[in-house]
């Protein structure tokens, strides 16, 4: 399978008041052709900002990035010039944000706002560009009668059906989604999360999740990546992420969230908080909260390691004791 | 996404609000230059007798109309009376002006503002639509006015400058009176106990403070100009006492053969405003929430 | 624990829109017992944040009664219509924890000030050194470092923040707490902080509390007993394990099959709702549900089904129960 998004050692930085915050910290990813990868991660872990790097939208001042290559299809995105970054925004990489109430224009209908992003990739006349959107709004379940609505005129869940549509309108071979259903309701999720899997299907996109909900990766990613302080930490498909995740935070992020078929006293926490991202720890940079912790993790900075095929690990202790079949 | 989402809480060192604001104004030298202006202006206002070479209205008829030299460092005007301590004395009159005509204007308005937005309603209504008569008739119209009403004078002048610009002030403190009383602060200071008018006084009042700040930082600027207007036109400071709009306007008729008379009055009055304007801007920018992290 | 404390009857609150009335709280009844944590799930806009805010007096309710029983006799005390001296008294033994940690609290005043406020205007101690000493412990009980007494709102994280309108709620040593979505705004590490947290504070000074959320896995985990809201209304309330292992009502099970799963290979039906909320500016006089439901028949358009027990502590409004169950 190859590979259509290579990320290679990136670094985005923002230079703030305080000092540098170390927003993404050498990471590395790929993603193949079609397949939808959950990037999972607490505030502050760098999700949005890698997103935003991929689509080069870092806002600059006071964001950077530093160095590393995104290769997409071949290219690296980091040497494209704006016009050109232009053109594949949109057209081959789409993305959903979080709140649909804010990433609609609230003075335009529906169907025009569709239209716009058609017709600023593709050579279609006007009425053409209505009618695509047209389809477009049904393909996400909503009627064509409604495309001559404004955004207000739509509850939240249709809001979000509706950036879907922009987002998929010129059948991008990269879809990022931030956060898509945060925002909504547990029954309006349920029917978003259908939809984006029938989609996934229809259209053989490439998807990148942005989540902190382990829930919503089980139902509709292949790969999953965990997300530490600007890094990844683990990186596996799901399946064998969900059933031996090796990583000590992986661990502690499945086992804090309270079960719905078990009762238990005390959850089990990560002690600690997240830490400073503008003078992060020595070498790795879970070891102050780490209970496995010895003093060469504070040292050296551990490397991603092949623990099983295609599962890796950036701590080389848990890894070693994976491959040798001991508990975790 | 917030600006939290991409850039994570920092842990910083302890500060007070006010000395986090006075670190962000101390970043713009556009602000600090005002600021550096109005203290010297203040200086000479408060010194005015001691730093002012000649008495400002002290006639010397042996040197009328001089263009500056050793002895008159901005020359004298038609009488003989020394420009600079002039224009030092009028700086007293300008700031007196500027800043009891605002304070007029923010007690009133900010009062009726408060009530406004804290009660709402009919009350509510009645002083908001009282506020818009108010303010579709033109400042300088409205002070002219009520100069012309209780004639000219000092105190007047105040009062005249000072009521114009009530609407502006009553607007401002309704709105952030608004936005404040519906966050949740408010219900959780509600939910321990507190009374309405502790509310008022230790919650909506402190955080509605930045904008009402800004505006009364410019406001100063603008009742300075205006009651330059006033004074201009002879409403205001009577002869022969020092202001700035008064001289500028005595030297009117010289304006051909002696500039000078009309020029350092008219940059007085310039660089106080630009100051106050530059301080204004300054901290709009210090105070304004979303540029703290 | 099994002791009634507080009763609801017939609670209403409807706000005026230019639209027509809009029924928040629309004729809830339910008990709350001593020393146990009451659920209240449901979807944004189902009223829930409003019946909580209505239990404590924040809001004043447009009729029915919520009796709150007295410390000293079996008598009650109906907050709804306590007068404010009364009400000056009550605010000691009920209190709140706000959603946001981020707008629900001051941002000029610091921590300490945040935290002695209730003290101070409830005027519960006379001496400074007394009140500083009870700042501390509260500090020390909800888990917050002495050294940030003087840091300001906006320097602290959302759980730290959080912790703080904890100890604020704890300052009056109330025995009654709402909380509104205490861990909503806060990542899961950060959230499972907190949750422990509060089931500790439980533990050791057995408050009764009414836990709001739409998060049903986190209510599951706090809850002795769940009730659902759907549109104003309770339309099930019963013992949390029974909730989740035997749902009656319709929506209930909609809800239940809609949370997504941190697991592989359950197997379950996922019921997707078609539709959104209907509004609830004047609702019509039926079940709510009805439009939704995928088992309405035409007395479901008709009547408005009553919140009844179909099982031993196990109540639903809906008229299909008894036949669902069989």
């Amino acid at each position: 399978m190859d590979n259509m998004l290579d990320i290679r050692n990136l670094t985005i930085h923002y230079e703030v008041e305080s000092g540098t915050v170390h927003a993404v910290e050498g990471l590395n990813l790929t993603l193949g052709r079609g397949e939808s990868l959950g990037f999972v991660g607490e505030t502050g872990a760098g999700k949005t900002t890698t997103a935003l790097g991929i689509m080069r939208l870092i806002p600059n001042p006071p964001g950077k990035i530093k160095s590393g290559e995104i290769i997409f299809d071949g290219e690296n995105l980091l040497d494209k010039s704006e016009a050109e970054m232009r053109k594949i925004r949109g057209e081959k990489i789409a993305m959903i944000f979080q709140d649909p109430m804010t990433s609609l224009n609230p003075v335009m209908t529906v169907d025009k706002q569709i239209a716009e992003m058609i017709s600023l990739h593709k050579k279609v006349t006007k009425s053409e560009a209505l009618k695509l959107a047209g389809d477009m709004l049904e393909l996400v379940g909503i009627r064509r009668e409604r495309m001559h609505d404004y955004p207000h005129q739509f509850s939240g869940g249709m809001k979000q059906r509706v950036v879907i549509a922009i987002a998929l309108a010129c059948d991008p071979e990269l879809l990022i989604a931030d956060e898509p259903t945060t925002a909504l309701d547990v029954t309006i999720q349920a029917q978003v999360l259908e939809l984006m899997k029938e989609l996934k299907q229809k259209f053989s996109a490439s998807m990148i999740l942005i989540t902190h909900d382990l829930g919503i990766v089980a139902e509709i990613c292949d790969k999953v990546a965990i997300m530490y302080a600007g890094r990844v930490v683990e990186y596996a498909d799901k399946r064998s992420l969900y059933s031996h995740p090796i990583h000590p935070y992986t661990r502690g992020l499945f086992r804090s969230v309270p079960d719905i078929d078990e009762d238990v006293d005390e959850l089990p926490v990560i002690p600690g908080l997240m830490p400073d991202p503008v003078n992060l720890p020595s070498g790795c940079a879970f070891h102050p909260r780490c209970s496995m912790a010895t003093e060469e993790c504070a040292k050296v900075r551990p490397e991603m390691q092949e623990a099983e095929p295609g599962h890796f690990a950036a701590c080389p202790f848990c890894v070693k004791k994976f491959m040798n079949g001991e508990a975790l | 996404m917030s600006e939290k989402e991409i850039i994570p809480e920092l842990v910083r060192k302890r500060r007070s609000p006010f000395v986090d604001v006075m670190m962000r104004l101390a970043k713009s030298p556009l602000a600090m230059f005002g600021l550096a202006i109005i203290f010297v202006l203040v200086f000479c206002a408060i010194f005015a007798e001691l730093i002012s070479p000649y008495s400002p209205i002290k006639q010397d008829l042996m040197h009328m109309f001089e263009t500056p030299s050793a002895e008159h460092w901005l020359g004298t005007d038609e009488f003989g009376r020394d420009i600079l301590s002039r224009l030092i004395y009028g700086a007293r009159v300008s700031l007196q002006v500027g800043f009891i005509a605002v304070g007029i204007a923010l007690v009133t308005g900010g009062m009726l503002g408060a009530v406004s937005g804290y009660y709402s309603g009919k009350l509510d209504n009645i002083i908001m639509r009282v506020m818009d008569v108010l303010l579709s008739i033109p400042q300088t119209l409205l002070a002219i006015a009520i100069v012309a009403a209780l004639g000219p004078s000092l105190m007047n002048l105040m009062i005249a400058v000072g009521i114009s610009a009530v609407p502006t002030y009553a607007r401002i403190v309704r709105g952030s009176v608004l936005s404040i009383r519906s966050m949740e602060f408010i219900e959780a200071a509600r939910a321990a106990g507190s009374s309405d008018l502790r509310i008022i006084l230790k919650h909506i009042i402190p955080n509605s403070m930045a904008p009402i700040i800004v505006q009364s930082t410019l406001g100063v600027a603008s009742a300075i100009l205006n009651a330059a207007g006033l004074s201009f036109i002879g409403l205001g400071i009577q002869p022969p006492n020092p202001e700035w709009g008064a001289m500028l306007s005595g030297g009117r008729q010289y304006i051909r053969d002696y500039p000078h008379m009309t020029l350092y009055p008219g940059l007085a009055i310039m660089l106080t405003i630009l100051a106050l304007n530059f301080l204004g801007d300054g901290l709009r920018d210090a105070l304004d929430p979303k540029l703290k992290r | 624990m099994s002791e009634e404390y507080i009763r609801v009857e017939n609670l209403k609150k409807y706000f005026a829109t230019k639209r027509g009335m809009l029924h928040a709280v629309d004729d809830v009844s339910f008990t709350i017992k001593k020393g146990e944590t009451l659920g209240l799930v449901g979807e944004s806009g189902c009223g829930k944040s409003t019946l909580g805010r209505c239990l404590i007096r924040l809001l004043d309710s447009t009729s029915g009664k919520v009796l709150l029983k007295n410390d000293n006799d079996d008598g009650y005390i109906d907050i709804t219509k306590a007068s404010p001296r009364e009400m000056k008294a009550l605010r000691k033994r009920v209190q709140i924890v706000f959603q946001d940690p981020y707008s629900c609290l001051n941002p000029r005043l610091s921590v300490w000030e945040l935290i002695a406020e209730p003290l101070i205007v409830n005027n519960v101690h006379s001496d400074k050194n007394e009140m500083r000493k009870r700042v501390r412990s509260l500090m020390e009980t909800v888990g917050l470092a002495e050294r940030l007494e003087n840091s300001y709102p906006h320097e602290l994280d959302g759980g730290r923040r959080q912790r703080i309108g904890i100890a604020r709620s704890l300052a009056l040593n109330p025995e009654f707490i709402v909380l509104d979505e205490p861990v909503s705004a806060l990542d899961v590490c950060i959230q499972a902080q907190i949750l422990n947290l509060l089931n500790d504070l439980q533990r050791e000074f057995s408050y009764t509390y009414v836990f709001i959320s739409h998060n049903l896995s986190v209510v599951r985990h706090v809850s002795d007993r769940i009730a659902v809201m759907y549109l104003g209304q309770i339309v099930e309330l019963s013992e949390y394990k029974e909730l989740f292992s035997d749902p009656l009502h319709p929506y209930t099970q909609a809800l239940l099959s809609a949370i997504p799963l941190a697991k592989l290979d359950v197997q379950r039906e996922r019921i997707i709702l078609e539709g959104d909320v209907p509004s609830p500016i004047e609702p019509p006089n039926a079940c709510r549900f009805a439009g939704r439901c995928r088992y309405a028949k035409d007395i479901c358009r008709t009547t408005p089904p009553a919140l009844k027990e179909i099982l031993p502590g196990h109540f639903t409004a809906c008229h299909f129960a008894k036949e669902q169950k069989q």
